[in-house]
């Protein structure tokens, strides 16, 4: 799914807007921890498909 | 004495298609051909004489079932000793046998850099718009649930009931520091409750306390008896409770402190007083409680958290290594493990979120309430869920788990290595290294013996009774110096390693 995902969000940065720029790290912010960062990254691919990506992981049963 | 640890993880890859209907026999199917098709050394794996339903308390299932062949089951040995294949609609990776747990983490994540590779091979022959993801972990939060199996050997002559009674404790309360974690609560028939946070990816498919199955019913220790090496000395105890680590430490601790703990029941030092009394309770009990603080009853009537138990099951475990000759692992490597069992335990009790790069729920939980705080979502919204799916992605652009920089035992060159050269001080080395060097000889090959094609000759077949035989110490002299399999095979039946040919 993760790709699919990333190149949606990269199709809707390139056609930018407010919100989605207001998401980017600026340059005068504050050092962001780790975990700042990688929950930025998550709200970024997870926001609109998180719920068909969800439904789509079905897999049959193994071991 | 207890019998050297000889062990290795069995792991099925959870695996996404998207883009397309195909079955996912087929994309399992895609995943390992596309590997097999690279330019890397590979033989056919022969699994016709496994009997996975030989059951260690005597009953063989296999008398009243007929084997299922698919002709989509690719089976394959790679270069690095390990078997590579498609097994219950999933890829799954089996990594070589290795002699200790160092070795044994590193090729388990060997596989996953196997998988990484065949699954971008696999993506760039697909068509656009058609991709296939693969995800290390063991649950699909539906009810679905895949396996990463451990397996160590195991002296035969230990009982198995006082293996299994005994074990028990360690594998119901291990996944405080071995546990994947995961969002909702589930049960092999469906979901419970897509809310919620629990240590284990596993624990909610766990049914019974002993037993042979390993897709339904699952039981806590698995009676499989097949040891795929002298069964007059060993058992090898496959191991099916256990969750997919993407923690290279984790791994390494759950292999460690398991080894230990059999080692110990081997030679007689297990603390009897730490019996569960309702082990397949416990289990669940345990997962579903974050904070720890969950108190499970003993046999004797106490109740202890699995917190306590673990402090004293490593104590004793401390105390057997200090007294012992030997305990299945170099004094050295036991006391590597020791440590940090320890200080591991002494973390979980005063300051558990110091292991958010360590062990893999608290990785995983600091991300699911870090968002779920940040948003104020509900316990039920899907993003959490899928929190949960993507720290486990083989993709390196989505895994969550890479992007925590959890701690590596291995550098990357190390790992790329492994993918291609086998283990060298068991019998793997010798698999390995000939199924690189005549591949177009093999007919086939499995863990214990190998097929090989001779000009004008019947099949010869060479078999590997003994796992830490077959060593680069043993043999590399031997597979280097022959310019032929004729030559080889000779040179093998004039020295006897590593066992006798046909």
């Amino acid at each position: 799914m993760g790709e699919r995902v990333f190149k949606q969000h990269e199709q809707d940065r390139q056609g930018t807007n407010e919100s989605e720029a207001e998401l980017q790290p600026k340059d005068h912010d504050p050092i962001k921890s780790d975990l700042d960062s990688i929950l930025d990254q998550i709200d970024e691919v997870l926001e609109e498909n998180a719920e068909e990506f969800v439904k789509s992981y079905v897999q049959k049963g193994g071991q | 004495m207890a019998t050297s640890k000889v062990c290795g993880i069995e792991t099925e890859y959870g695996i996404l298609l998207s883009g397309a209907e195909v079955d996912p026999i087929t994309a399992s199917s895609l995943i390992v051909s596309a590997y097999k098709d690279s330019s890397w050394a590979f033989a056919s794996f022969d699994a016709s004489h496994e009997s996975p339903s030989r059951d260690a308390r005597g009953v063989n299932l296999d008398d009243y079932l007929d084997p299922v062949i698919d002709s989509k089951m690719i089976n394959t040995v790679l270069s690095n000793g390990a078997r590579y294949y498609v097994d219950h609609a999933h890829p799954e990776y089996s990594s070589p046998e290795c002699a200790t747990i160092r070795d044994a983490v590193l090729f388990d994540v060997a596989g996953e850099f196997i998988l990484r590779e065949s699954m971008n091979k696999a993506n760039e022959r697909l068509p656009q718009g058609v991709r296939i993801d693969l995800y290390k972990n063991n649950s699909d939060g539906k009810g679905n649930s895949y396996g990463c199996h451990e397996n160590y050997l195991i002296d035969r002559q230990l009982p198995f009931a006082k293996l299994a009674a005994f074990i028990t404790t360690h594998f119901v309360t291990r996944q405080i520091f071995c546990g994947s974690g995961k969002v909702g609560h589930e049960t092999p028939t469906g979901v419970v409750d897509q809310s919620g946070f629990q240590i284990s990816q596993r624990a909610d498919f766990f049914e019974e306390l002993i037993g042979l199955e390993t897709t339904m019913k699952r039981p806590i220790v698995n009676t499989r008896d097949e040891p795929h090496c002298d069964p007059q000395k060993y058992r090898r105890l496959h191991v099916i409770v256990g969750d997919a680590n993407m923690s290279q430490f984790a791994t390494y601790l759950k292999l460690g402190s398991t080894a230990l703990v059999l080692s110990m029941i081997e030679d007689g030092a297990f603390p009897q007083h730490l019996l569960i009394a309702h082990p397949v309770h416990a289990i669940k009990q345990i997962s579903r409680d974050v904070t720890l603080s969950e108190q499970v009853l003993m046999a004797d009537g106490s109740r202890m958290t699995a917190l306590a138990i673990q402090n004293e099951l490593c104590a004793a475990v401390k105390a057997y290594v200090a007294s012992s000759s030997y305990c299945g692992l170099t004094h050295e490597e036991a006391n590597d493990v020791l440590v940090k069992w320890e200080q591991t335990l002494h973390d979980l009790s005063v300051q558990p979120d110091s292991l958010s790069k360590k062990i893999d729920w608290i990785a995983k939980l600091q991300l699911v309430n870090g968002t779920k705080n940040r948003h104020s979502l509900s316990d039920s919204d899907s993003r959490l869920k899928a929190i949960d799916l993507m720290y486990h992605s083989l993709d390196p652009k989505t895994c969550l788990a890479t992007k925590l920089n959890l701690l590596n035992l291995f550098d990357p060159e190390n790992i790329a290595d492994a993918a291609q050269q086998p283990p060298d001080t068991t019998r793997a080395f010798f698999r390995g290294r000939v199924v690189d060097k005549w591949f177009d000889h093999i007919v086939n090959a499995n863990w214990d013996s190998i097929v090989f094609d001779v000009a004008n000759r019947p099949l010869q077949k060479v078999y590997m009774n003994e796992p830490l035989k077959g060593t680069r110490e043993l043999t590399e002299s031997i597979i280097e110096s022959s310019t032929s399999v004729d030559e080889l095979l000779a040179l093998l039946g004039q020295q006897d390693l590593p066992s006798s040919t046909l």
